[in-house]
């Protein structure tokens, strides 16, 4: 019983500690992707808290998306999110992936995000900074260590 | 060789107990470094023992024509081999060495890689396969120096006994053969000036792309028990083991092998990928020019012995 409570703790603090990202832009205006090559670079130098950029969603454990999700990237979104090995985490990097912003009511646009997978976390800022950034991505970790997300699943 | 001082080798020293956490010690080495050069802080201590951690409780996506066998089969045997080209280094020159283990050792230390082009062309992803490629060119390139190097010491010490090659005393062959050795390090270990079987802003991960979980975290780990194996390889031929203590043996190794790290660490951090012709050409002009010279100088000094 207690070595079971230690595993889970350390599972828990291992997850804490290592949020792997994976980026998809689903139709930004690179405003937020600018901002998110911003946030890892050495200047917040973001590998202290364990955070890498990994290339595979398959390696990932947070989907940092930008962007309203237009019809053309919705397909691309949606295989992504089910290469993911669960447990994972979606954070909505920007106002477009919360609202459409400023592409909201265009025929082109499917989004917004949660309409089409579950958003855990939103950062909100046309474009947000990289402190915010950091902070959204600091909070899926904590998701990912087992704090409950205080979003709602969505319907489709 | 009795069934006790392999089991030892295999699982404590040079083995599991030793090997994982100094895989994990240097693979943070190499982090730390590589973010200080760079005016960063640089992930903490435990960082790749965590990174191992969470993926060993994520439950890996199957890869639809190939999930299963293959996908835990292929980093399962890099793993095993690594470990076991682990156990056949001559760290303390005791009796486990036997006659031939230095042709086992070369031949395990190769299938990691060998295990990376299969996987990269199993996963049948682009970046996989591009990966793939790029590892089996750079297996032959390195591979031709790094041979030649191993021969012109076999030949220099008349024995295929890893004991009696460490334990032989140091010539000119062996200064050159060390010196192939550590040319080759960088792209056995896939490291910056020849980091093009994972070149990560190219082809993503390379031939690991598609494992995810608790697989990728097994290929995590065989590439720290190669760190361990191809460092302390270089270690057991470089210093003399004359300390006597058995524990001062182990001390000198296992300090011997961070020093490589260091050193390869900052090879790696202050150099850029060079394209697949001109790494090949490094190996294939400046590794062999070396490697042939130490086996010139050891077959001249053998034909010395026989005249003699």
């Amino acid at each position: 019983m207690e070595s079971m409570r230690l595993i889970r703790k350390l599972v828990s603090a291992s997850r804490r500690r290592s949020p792997w990202l994976f980026h998809l832009n689903t139709g930004a205006c690179n405003g937020c992707d600018i901002e998110f090559s911003a946030c890892l670079t050495p200047r917040y130098d973001v590998e202290q808290a364990g955070i890498l950029l990994v290339g595979s969603p398959r390696h990932a454990d947070v989907l940092c998306v930008t962007g309203p999700v237009t019809r053309g990237t919705r397909k691309a979104l949606e295989e992504i999110y089910a290469q993911m090995a669960e447990p994972k985490v979606v954070v909505a990097l920007g106002n477009c992936p919360a609202s459409c912003d400023v592409f909201a009511g265009s025929p082109v646009i499917d989004g917004p995000l949660h309409r089409i997978i579950p958003v855990d976390v939103y950062v909100p800022g046309c474009p947000p900074r990289p402190h915010d950034l950091i902070k959204g991505i600091a909070r899926a970790a904590s998701i990912l260590a087992g704090e409950p997300s205080t979003m709602k699943e969505v319907k489709s | 060789m009795s069934w006790e001082k392999v089991l030892l080798a295999l699982f404590v020293f040079p083995g599991l107990l030793y090997a994982v956490p100094m895989a994990w010690l240097m693979l943070w080495i190499e982090r730390k470094l590589r973010a200080r050069m760079q005016g960063r802080m640089g992930p903490p201590f435990y960082q790749p023992f965590f990174d191992f951690i969470k993926l060993m409780t994520k439950q890996p996506i199957p890869r639809p024509p190939l999930d299963g066998l293959l996908m835990t089969g292929l980093p399962l045997v890099a793993l095993s081999a690594g470990l076991v080209a682990l156990a056949l280094l001559p760290v303390s020159l005791n009796s486990k060495s036997f006659a031939g283990d230095l042709v086992l050792l070369v031949a395990f230390i190769e299938v990691p890689s060998f295990c990376a082009v299969m996987a990269g062309f199993a996963s049948r992803s682009l970046f996989g396969q591009v990966g793939a490629t790029r590892e089996a060119i750079m297996s032959i390139a390195y591979n031709l120096p790094f041979l030649t190097a191993m021969v012109a010491l076999a030949s220099s010490a008349q024995s295929l006994r890893l004991a009696d090659i460490a334990a032989a005393p140091a010539t000119g062959v062996r200064v050159l053969s060390l010196l192939t050795l550590l040319l080759c390090l960088p792209a056995k270990l896939h490291l910056n000036p020849f980091s093009l079987s994972n070149a990560e802003q190219e082809i993503y991960s390379g031939p690991t792309t598609e494992f995810s979980g608790s697989q990728l975290a097994l290929w995590e780990l065989a590439h720290g028990l190669e760190w361990v194996a191809l460092t302390g390889l270089t270690a057991c031929l470089a210093i003399p083991f004359r300390t006597g203590s058995a524990l001062g043996n182990v001390a000198l190794f296992a300090g011997f092998s961070l020093i490589l790290v260091i050193l390869l660490t900052i090879a790696a951090a202050g150099t850029a990928r060079l394209k697949v012709p001109q790494a090949a050409r490094v190996y294939w002009r400046w590794g062999m020019a070396l490697g042939v010279a130490a086996l010139i100088m050891a077959t001249v000094s053998n034909i010395e012995r026989l005249i003699r």
